[in-house]
């Protein structure tokens, strides 16, 4: 027979001033199992849990049950007791005789009557509690970190900085990202370039993170602490060890009509390119799409020219297996397709270009060296109309349905640039409403209308055609109620932004939760706002949601403590309350896997004798280094063959019965 | 012993999930919001956890109503197990209805961590509904009652 | 506020005025702009406000083209043109109400008429 001992507490006058504390314990004696029930003032004292100590000493107790406050305040405190003297902290159960009982009911009768079902109903769980032993896996001190953007750059520099290991995985040629594109960024106007490149040059210079660029992750497996992936280093044809970043490839490359992919195709490349100048690593790179010798065996110009010896057309894509502890998903963000929106004529004008096209034509490493002229004939323009919203906050299905949150800003930004530069050019900004939350950004806007004379007009653009050379821009004007017509030379589109085209496909492979638009969902969308809700990934940047430069390096640091948080510890201690399913009762349908929130249930072929013969059965197993506890699959499993540790069916059917006796 | 002669008074089984309506419930007692004590809560991890056959064995065991309460939906701390709940319960319903049970006696409700009133209040209203139904009879295994 | 009228225009149209997130791009796009004394967005706004009457005592109903340009480009699936449409049911659901009779289309018809406005002005006028 288990002996289970009683603790009643007063509280002070919390418990006891309602709840009359003797008859409880006169009630809870006569129960059979309970050996020992004693009351006190306060339980959760030195005294008090000397008390536990002692009792469970002296009368050997195999459970314990404490009548007392809310097991969210104090479980955690009586369970160390119990662990103090011996007994497995989980065959503690906590009566809630204050919270839900003392503090709510007036009628002492009726309270006391409560406090004893409820007392009785902890004694019928914690007589079924099995001894429960929190599992242990040892933590891989190496971090992956997916994405080379400005959020990807900043996590892995910080948990570098930590002194941990960092791997980032680039599929483009260099690490940089959207950032590396920008002119200026808001709202200080700080060149983009100039504070982006040295946090470039640290990651290259750093002995802890290891660029894997021009690659992708094509596999991961495993679980927090214990990540196991493959990644794919596309062959880039150079080898990165020789190359010297010379560029005189790519003057004698005869091939150069590929579309310029950093200057947002403004111009044209070479088949064997560095992206950008300040490009990390600063290493050449053949496009096998426009090379004439991969193509056509006929060149090799590049090869001969290479005074390093670099090129290498024979190089074939090389799979690295590499292990981690936690990963950083920093997917980032692209502009969406604008072909739907065939009214504002981006498809058709040359001048209508997107605000990602407009940054590179007014920056200085851009295809026109910063001078701003109409993509078309090369004119200047004197007349620039700004459209924003296009694609987002709408529910078409070529729309978004979230707003993109940085057009605001750097439309202000883009229209306050070219009246500085060109204070003889009429700049329209046509907005539906402007947003600009955030620090010195109201402020900023405001400069761009009242210092800057942009002409800001509620409204937006319905048709833009083009006519004799110049773009007729047909608007609305909402607050004087006109329809505008407006000749405009140059027309930007603040288009909206959305996940990268891979997120989808890492979010699979991370098993980690995704919403209907394809950005990472977090765990709590307050109180977890950087981690996903399978353990051991982590969200930096746009991936999670539309942010702006600020935002995404905050939120990149935040990402990175808490890798490092994880990273320091050398094993992880599970919560021992987790699924554990029955192998003989297991019929292999895979229906807890579906339900499983965490990807924490994989199924495995099992020998099993039966009737003395050996059959093969495939049943469900559960990763508890994975498994959160919530109890999803319990329930799914039609077989009753999964179970909760902690809050296993048969103690709740106890608790069920007791209450109802 | 007093039994006899004793006003009839409800029972009724809350299964409440650990990180939002159990501390919604912590909360209505912290602000001294009374409700009923025929009321008593069980916790679970997340309102999934709840399988139909506890309801099935309260009503078994003579309970006269069985709420659930779980955090709002979007908001479980398991991202999708009160979208479980709900389409679980939504089935459990209908069983229910065939076996003649009232609609009344289950019922499903979103309590966050902060809404103590509303507890109450959801508790309240229950208990005043399952009054009004009176006694359950259906589904009750006579073995169980001495 | 009418708010029955309201209910009863969103029914007929089957869409739903709260969507509209007071863009304008219905106005920007509408070729017949300077001729409507309500524009597309009024329409909308109006309607949210329940002041039904006052767009069915105006000509607007009916110097609405149903290009359904609007309708193509609303964002946010309001699709004025189907509320004006709404409206003009509304009015001419009344007995008279309809300020053209069906037989006096064929009189009017203009023979340089392309076939989609006829097709229009059937919807328009019949019923």
């Amino acid at each position: 027979m288990k002996k289970i001992g009683v603790f009643v507490c007063w509280c002070g006058t919390n418990i006891a001033a309602t709840v009359d504390v003797k008859a409880v314990v006169d009630a809870i004696k006569r129960e059979p199992n309970v050996v020992f029930c004693e009351d006190y003032q306060y339980m959760c004292s030195e005294i008090g849990q000397n008390k536990i100590i002692n009792a469970i000493k002296d009368c050997k107790l195999d459970g314990v049950v404490m009548c007392t406050c809310s097991p969210r305040m104090h479980e955690a405190t009586f369970r160390k007791a119990a662990e103090k003297a011996g007994l497995n902290p989980y065959l503690v159960e906590v009566a809630n005789i204050r919270e839900q009982c003392s503090w709510i009911h007036k009628d002492i009768k009726e309270a006391t009557e409560k406090a004893i079902v409820l007392a009785r109903t902890a004694i019928a769980k914690v007589l079924l509690n099995a001894p429960l032993y929190a599992g242990e896996t040892p933590v891989i001190k190496r971090a992956l970190v997916i994405g080379g953007g400005i959020a990807g750059i900043q996590s892995a520099l910080d948990i570098a900085d930590a002194g941990f290991e960092v791997d980032i995985v680039e599929k483009k040629p260099s690490i940089g990202g959207k950032m590396s594109q920008l002119d200026k960024t808001f709202p200080t106007l700080d060149c983009s370039a100039c504070i982006l490149t040295p946090k470039m040059v640290d990651v290259s210079a750093s002995d802890k993170i290891n660029i894997f660029a021009y690659s992708e992750v094509e596999e991961v497996k495993g679980f927090v602490g214990n990540f196991h992936a493959k990644i794919r280093k596309k062959a880039r044809y150079v080898d990165t060890t020789k190359c010297t970043g010379c560029k005189a490839c790519m003057e004698k490359c005869p091939s150069r009509k590929t579309p310029n992919e950093f200057n947002q195709g403004l111009n044209n490349r070479t088949a064997i390119y560095i992206p950008f100048a300040q490009a990390v690593p600063n290493v050449a790179t053949i496009d096998p799409e426009a090379c004439l010798k991969l193509k056509t065996d006929k060149c090799g110009l590049c090869s001969k020219i290479c005074s390093a010896g670099a090129i290498d057309y024979e190089q074939k894509d090389e799979i690295v297996e590499r292990e981690y502890g936690a990963i950083v998903v920093a997917t980032g963000y692209n502009v969406i397709n604008l072909d739907h929106f065939n009214e504002l004529g981006y498809s058709d004008c040359k001048d209508v270009i997107t605000s990602l096209e407009f940054e590179r034509l007014t920056n200085a490493a851009g295809p026109t060296a910063g001078h701003l002229v109409c993509p078309s004939d090369g004119r200047e323009p004197k007349t620039i109309v700004f459209v924003q919203c296009v694609g987002s906050r709408g529910l078409r299905p070529c729309d978004k349905p979230y707003c993109s949150k940085i057009c605001c800003m750097y439309t202000a930004k883009h229209a306050m640039l070219l009246r500085e530069k060109h204070p003889e050019t009429d700049v329209y900004v046509f907005y539906i409403d402007v947003r600009t939350p955030g620090k010195n950004y109201d402020e900023f806007y405001r400069r761009a209308v009242e210092q800057y004379g942009v002409h800001y007009i509620k409204g937006q653009v319905g048709k833009v055609v083009e006519k004799d050379g110049h773009l007729e821009v047909q608007a609305s004007d909402l607050l004087t109620n006109e329809q505008l017509h407006i000749n405009a030379d140059l027309v930007v589109l603040a288009a909206a932004i959305q996940p990268d085209d891979t997120a989808r496909k890492i979010g699979t492979m991370l098993t980690a939760s995704m919403d209907t638009n394809d950005f990472f969902t977090e765990a709590h969308a307050k109180l977890r706002p950087v981690e996903s809700p399978t353990a051991g990934i982590f969200l930096s940047g746009v991936c999670q949601g539309p942010k702006d430069i600020p935002e995404t390096v905050a939120q990149a640091g935040a990402a990175a403590v808490k890798v490092i948080g994880l990273l320091s510890k050398d094993k992880l201690k599970g919560n021992p309350c987790v699924a554990i399913p029955n192998e003989n009762m297991c019929n292999g349908c895979s229906l807890c896997a579906t339900v499983c929130p965490y990807g924490a249930i994989t199924y495995v072929d099992k020998e099993f004798r039966v009737m003395g013969k050996t059959v093969v059965r495939r049943v469900s197993q559960v990763n508890e280094a994975i498994c959160q506890g919530c109890g999803a699959c319990t329930v799914a499993c039609m077989s009753g063959a999964m179970d909760l540790k902690g809050f296993d069916n048969k103690s709740i059917m106890a608790e069920v019965e007791a209450i109802c006796k | 012993m007093q039994v006899e002669n004793k006003e009839w008074k409800p029972k009724i089984v809350a299964f409440c999930c650990n990180w939002c309506s159990y501390a919604g419930a912590d909360l209505a007692g912290s602000s001294r919001l009374s409700y009923p004590a025929e009321v008593k809560i069980i916790r679970i991890p997340c309102s999934c956890r709840l399988n139909p056959t506890f309801i099935l064995k309260a009503f078994q065991r003579g309970a006269d109503g069985v709420i659930l309460c779980g955090c709002h939906p979007g908001d479980c701390h398991y991202t999708s197990g009160n979208y479980f709940a709900r389409r679980r319960m939504t089935t459990l319903f209908s069983m229910l209805n065939y076996l003649g049970i009232e609609k009344g006696r289950t019922r499903v409700e979103w309590v966050s961590a902060a809404e103590g009133a509303r507890f109450s209040q959801v508790m309240n209203d229950f208990v005043k509904s399952i009054t009004e139904l009176g006694e359950n009879r259906k589904l009750e295994d006579l073995r169980c009652k001495e | 506020m009418d708010m029955e009228l309201r209910r009863r225009v969103e029914e007929i149209s089957g869409v739903s005025v709260l969507k509209c997130m007071r863009c304008g791009k219905c106005s920007a796009t509408c070729p017949n702009y300077d001729e409507m004394e309500y524009r597309p967005h009024e329409f909308v706004y109006l309607v949210e406000k329940g002041e039904v009457e006052k767009l069915a005592e105006s000509k607007s109903i009916f110097t609405c083209l149903s290009c359904m340009a609007c309708v193509e480009r609303c964002p946010r699936q309001v699709e004025p043109a189907k509320i004006i449409e709404a409206v003009k049911l509304i009015k001419i659901r009344k007995q008279g109400e309809n300020h053209l009779k069906p037989e006096q289309v064929a009189e009017n018809l203009d023979p340089e008429l392309p076939a989609q406005a006829i097709t229009s002005a059937f919807r328009k006028y019949s019923k």
